[in-house]
């Protein structure tokens, strides 16, 4: 399954309020447009992408691409977001560079994944407020399995078009079946 | 939050002074002040920002995020003291739009024979009103909420129209329950919906977020916010973060003079009204009359009768839910399209049960993914797994009045103002623990005879409350037997009117908003000929 700009998109949608600078970010002929760049640094949203590499499965590809988008729309009108995502992202790749003396980027998903679970991130409640292990949650963790599986992307890996958060309308709950990929998700 | 108000002073004049921006005051607010005269609604709460319903929607499935709308703390401690656990701040919101705020929007009319317990079945109390009598005002009601429904369930009283917007239709998963509901002589039918199944009166389509209980982002679902803009069009004054403390009345102890209230600077004021309508919930109003005793009402302003917090009810739950071999494609919206009223009007069970189809039965997996304690493909796996072949039926199952569930003041605590908290007790009798095991036998038969593995059963044991306060100042003709009369003014004082479920004598099985409406229209009839 090839993440795409449009799958960002649409799981902007479930979030309501940036979803016009995901529309101008996919709209956009490069990736360099001024108003997602402003939004996040290159280094975090690398940090991001790399973490998405693991905790997202790996039927996922495009995932670099679905993130950048994502997260840009996701902090573009939130400044405390924007702050957590930043700055959580940057303690993540510090204890990257302490433990293994490398860029959290430069390590391979297995030596990342053993990481995040060595900080109890898997196991840590969610808290924006708390320790690294819960602001990794909640800054990174969540907020990369919040966009893939409430977006229809996600969704239909498990077998919903329409998970709860999106916009997906209401003629799925009446269908037998999940309606093809090519169908509008709403 | 919306910005906040700037000014909030009483106003110079008011005819009506309505206590509460929830649907049973914002109803009442909007028709009077459309009817040429001077309203004011004061309210606990804030007014919460159509702007912020997605980042609300956040709140509600992300863990970690807190304040969806802002219940709890010192201004809404309470207390319990029943044999059952009340958690009255899930039950409730404070603030413009009330608990429709949160409501997942089911709207039925109360069957005939609810208004006729005593009478038919020697149990419980009649209301001093019929069915007949409500009828117009369930029509009223039903245009005011904007409700989506079909005329197809035959169990329902007669109605005089069509609805005001065509039902949803039935989901996959009904159809599933239709087959063995038929074969179990249950027929099925539609749930009107207070959720625009199309725009209507410049509100959104249901947009499918699926999270309709607590937040609808799209602003499909019907909410009293709708009323208080109508009510504030029409020249009306609303007062935010305005909790009233007290009632004044006159020398004689006839007429209530103003409504005291604080803002949040700390400053008290005084609202004088020609008329004050209570209509803050099934706990705040009896708390509020209980603050607001005198001299004149040493037990409790309008409480001459002693009956102001007795007979409190809520609807019980009752479910059962299970797995079968296909996919029942569940979770996609937030809200219910078919339900079963084959048990309501019978005597086996006596208390009314109304069964509900779920839509959302087993894990949603967005919810369970950001709970998990994996990632990657062990999670999808997980995923997978638990999602995709869930079925649940749930319902409703009426309580009869009982004069010892009742809503009283735990003066040994104190909220935000220094008064004292309510305090609930609410247990739930022998007749509707039965009630709840019949209910469990049907559902569970429906299910086996899908040949579901039946996983979970919600019985007397485990039931609880719906949310739905209801009977605390009951209605009815003898002042010594009811706190309002049929017109649902207080008996003790002739310019106090009171709206909402409480004023319900009984409250039946059915999800009391559209009756809360009903009587609000019929109220501010009354009220309008009054003045």
């Amino acid at each position: 399954m090839d993440l795409t700009r449009r799958d960002a998109v649409a799981a902007l949608a479930a979030t309501g309020g940036a979803v016009a600078v995901g529309r101008a970010f996919l709209d956009s002929p490069s990736t360099e447009s001024a108003a997602a760049d402003a939004a996040v640094p290159e280094n975090a949203l690398a940090s991001l992408v790399a973490v998405a590499e693991v905790v997202y499965p790996d039927a996922a590809t495009g995932v670099g691409d679905f993130v950048e988008t994502y997260v840009a729309g996701r902090v573009a009108d939130d400044d405390a977001r924007r702050a957590g995502v930043v700055e959580t992202a940057a303690a993540l790749d510090a204890t990257a560079r302490d433990w293994f003396e490398t860029p959290l980027t430069d390590l391979d998903p297995e030596t990342l994944d053993g990481m995040l679970r060595d900080l109890r991130v898997d196991v840590s409640d969610p808290d924006p407020d708390g320790g690294l292990p819960g602001r990794v949650r909640f800054y990174v963790v969540n907020e990369l399995l919040y966009a893939f599986y409430a977006s229809p992307t996600g969704g239909r890996l498990v077998g919903i078009e329409n998970p709860a958060g999106h916009p997906g309308g209401v003629e799925s709950y009446r269908q037998a079946e999940m309606s093809s990929e090519t169908e509008d998700d709403g | 939050m919306a910005e906040e108000s700037s000014d909030r002073t009483p106003a110079p004049r008011a005819d009506v002074c309505v206590v509460g921006a929830g649907p049973a005051g914002a109803i009442v607010a909007a028709r009077l002040a459309e009817a040429g005269h001077d309203v004011v609604v004061l309210d606990a709460g804030p007014r919460f920002d159509l702007a912020d319903r997605e980042a609300q929607l956040d709140a509600h499935l992300r863990p970690g995020v807190n304040g969806l709308w802002d219940m709890g703390g010192e201004r809404d401690a309470y207390a319990t003291d029943g044999p059952r656990d009340y958690p009255l701040n899930a039950a409730r919101v404070k603030g413009v739009g009330g608990s429709t705020l949160h409501w997942q929007g089911m709207v039925m009319r109360l069957h005939e024979r609810d208004f006729e317990l005593r009478s038919r079945h020697s149990v419980g109390t009649d209301w001093p009103i019929d069915y007949a009598d409500l009828r117009p005002y369930y029509a009223a009601a039903e245009r005011e909420l904007g409700v989506a429904g079909a005329d197809d369930n035959p169990f329902a009283p007669p109605r005089e129209e069509p609805f005001p917007l065509p039902a949803f239709p039935p989901s996959h998963s009904d159809a599933i329950f239709a087959e063995a509901c038929e074969s179990l002589g249950l027929p099925t039918h539609s749930v009107p919906n207070a959720r625009n199944s199309e725009p209507y009166d410049g509100a959104a389509g249901c947009a499918g977020y699926g999270t309709c209980k607590p937040v609808c982002p799209s602003g499909a679902k019907y909410t009293a916010e709708r009323h208080i803009a109508r009510a504030e069009a029409a020249g009306a004054r609303v007062i935010d973060r305005a909790p009233v403390q007290r009632l004044v009345h006159d020398d004689a102890g006839r007429r209530v003079e103003a409504a005291v209230y604080a803002t949040p600077d700390g400053t008290e004021h005084r609202q004088a009204a020609r008329s004050v309508v209570l209509a803050c919930g099934g706990v705040e109003n009896v708390r509020l009359l209980l603050l607001s005793d005198s001299e004149a009402y040493p037990d409790g302003l309008a409480n001459s009768s002693g009956l102001v917090g007795r007979h409190f009810m809520d609807h019980c739950f009752a479910g059962a839910g299970g797995r079968i071999d296909r996919p029942t494609r569940q979770n996609h919206v937030g809200f219910n399209t078919t339900e079963c009223h084959a048990l309501y009007d019978g005597t086996d069970p006596l208390p009314g049960v109304k069964l509900e189809f779920l839509n959302y039965a087993g894990p949603s997996p967005v919810t369970q993914a950001l709970g998990a304690d994996d990632w990657g493909d062990a999670l999808l796996d997980d995923l997978r797994d638990a999602y995709g072949t869930h079925l649940a039926v749930g319902g409703l199952v009426e309580q009869f009045p009982n004069a010892e569930n009742r809503i009283t003041l735990d003066r040994s605590t104190t909220d935000d103002h220094g008064n004292p908290v309510p305090k609930v007790r609410w247990s739930v009798g022998p007749r509707t623990r039965a009630a709840i095991e019949r209910a469990n036998e049907v559902q569970v038969a429906v299910l086996e005879e899908l040949g579901a593995e039946v996983d979970w059963v919600v019985g007397p044991d485990a039931t609880g409350p719906a949310f739905h306060h209801m009977g605390t100042t009951r209605m009815g003709t003898d002042p010594a037997e009811s706190v309002v009369a049929p017109d649902c003014r207080t008996h003790d004082l002739d310019n106090l009117w009171i709206a909402g479920s409480s004023v319900f004598p009984t409250g039946g099985a059915m999800n009391p908003t559209l009756t809360i409406a009903a009587l609000s229209c019929r109220l501010a009839d009354r009220l309008d000929g009054w003045l």
